[in-house]
């Protein structure tokens, strides 16, 4: 009697699923035929990273140059490069908080006064990018955020190695550039 | 010469031809109509639009299917056997032509007047399991050899009780004619069978179901545990034919539990072809309803079901059949 009731209540339940999927049939289809529509909602999309302008300056990036995102990227695909105001060359990485050195860290303190450094390549090689968020999220200076390119397409590898600095040069240049609200 | 041309044309060999003839171009078309519908079917199930961009509505999509199909090359997977790896799809196809020549698809419209019809279609469907075993054995490949021996235990399995359903209305109406059978259903849809014979057709349809190896009951090409089953080493046509073969003989379990059970032609109004068709795809349409709602189930489920299910409530039925009709008739 107790598999008697059992195989009803599998009955009935192969009905219910037969009901949804039935009714599912029935609706509108919920898809976008992209090359024709495109989506609306592309707010919280993760694209490639791309840098943040200084709201004074659009065209120069927040970036301090202290190199935290080039050496958490676990896939290695951020490179940044930078020279010294006055001229020189060199000057490593810089620890970001005084006094707290790291082991094995071969940062230097900052200077007491203006970086002095300026920014000379920021490079993404975003074939390699898993898209992790980590340089985002543990950017001291919020100079790095996901962009919307939903639409990347390329024929070659050299397509996805992408100049940032140059990129933000462009946005910054283009009429209606976007104010980044951090 | 009129009169000739007639004799000719009425002559049971000529009939026969020409039959077959209209039966093959029959199972190609449908085929492809059926690729396009249960993609389709699929398609708005997961409220997705399905082929969309070959053809409008995709309607062309099954074309450039076939073509893709028919141009690839043919693989010979190493240490198989020649000969029953190119036999299994073969013998796949070979015998689908014959299922439909008994089956009425009108008052006049049956290619062979048989009075043993249902139990050609059964036979010769049955030779199915053999292509299936072919191609698994013929591979060399364990996948296929494990989706080989899936489907004929569960073929010999599901055989039985989806022949003592049938039986159950072949002993009420007395005939294994489905012309016979089609007609002792006249007289509107409360004469149908699958009134009179409700467990019979719910039994019929269940085995149907997992006779033509369609999920929920698809184990011999289960994707997720035996790559492809059976036919995993099976490339262009070799697959097609597979594939074809699949769908034509869902079409003929249909078509036979449409004349068993839902007045084959019988309907008002429409020419009686039109009557057969419709109920023929409306069982295929719910065979795909279940194929895109039902997860697979278990080995040990499938053959459960069978041998403590269907088996039983079969063999009670066509015991009760039997016992009414002698104390009625």
């Amino acid at each position: 009697m107790a598999s008697l009731g059992a195989t009803l209540k599998g009955i009935l339940s192969l009905l219910v699923g037969l009901r949804i999927t039935g009714k599912e049939f029935l609706r509108p289809t919920l898809t976008t035929h992209y090359p024709r529509k495109e989506v609306a909602n592309l707010a919280s999309f993760r694209g490639h990273i791309d840098l943040v302008g200084r709201d004074d300056a659009p065209a120069v990036p927040r970036c301090i140059m202290c190199g935290r995102c080039m050496e958490l990227c676990p896939s290695g695909c951020i490179s940044l490069g930078w020279r010294l105001e006055d001229g020189g060359t060199g000057g490593g990485p810089l620890l970001l908080a005084p006094g707290l050195p790291l082991k094995g860290s071969t940062r230097r303190e900052p200077p007491a006064g203006p970086l002095g450094r300026e920014l000379v390549h920021f490079r993404l090689s975003y074939t390699y990018c898993s898209l992790c968020g980590l340089c985002v999220q543990n950017c001291p200076a919020g100079a790095l955020e996901f962009s919307r390119e939903a639409y990347l397409a390329g024929t070659a590898r050299g397509d996805f190695q992408f100049d940032l600095l140059a990129r933000l040069r462009t946005r910054a240049a283009a009429p209606g550039a976007r104010a980044h609200a951090a | 010469m009129t009169d000739l041309l007639l004799a000719i044309l009425a002559h049971p060999a000529v009939r026969l031809v020409v039959a077959l003839l209209v039966v093959m171009a029959f199972v190609g078309a449908n085929g492809m109509g059926l690729v396009y519908l249960e993609r389709k079917v699929a398609g708005f199930i997961q409220r997705r639009p399905g082929p969309y961009e070959v053809g409008p509505q995709g309607l062309l999509q099954p074309v450039a299917d076939g073509l893709k199909l028919a141009t690839k090359q043919l693989v010979c997977p190493q240490g198989a056997d020649r000969l029953l790896f190119w036999l299994g799809p073969l013998l796949a196809m070979a015998p689908t032509a014959v299922c439909f020549l008994p089956i009425p698809f009108g008052p006049v419209l049956t290619g062979l007047e048989l009075d043993a019809g249902l139990v050609l279609i059964l036979a010769f469907a049955g030779l199915n399991v053999l292509a299936l075993c072919l191609a698994g054995w013929g591979s060399n490949n364990k996948f296929a050899l494990l989706g080989a021996a899936r489907a004929v235990s569960q073929s010999v399995a599901y055989e039985i009780p989806l022949l003592l359903a049938a039986l159950a209305v072949v002993l009420q109406e007395g005939s294994l004619n489905l012309s016979t059978l089609a007609a002792g259903q006249a007289g509107g849809v409360l004469s149908w069978n699958v009134f009179r014979q409700p467990v019979a057709f719910l039994v019929f349809f269940i085995a149907a179901v997992a006779e033509t190896n369609r999920a929920p009951f698809d184990l011999p090409e289960a994707e997720s545990e035996l790559t492809a089953g059976f036919h995993t080493e099976y490339s262009g046509m070799g697959f097609g034919l597979f594939f074809v073969a699949e769908y034509t003989y869902m079409t003929v379990v249909c078509a036979v539990a449409a004349t068993l059970f839902l007045g084959a032609w019988q309907g008002p109004f429409l020419p009686g072809v039109w009557w057969m068709l419709a109920k023929v795809y409306g069982l295929l349409l719910v065979m795909m309803w279940f194929r895109w709602t039902f997860p697979r189930v278990r080995f040990d489920q499938l053959l459960n079901l069978c041998w403590k299910g269907l088996l039983p409530i079969s063999l009670a039925n066509l015991a009760a059949t039997a016992v009414i009709l002698k104390l009625v008739g």
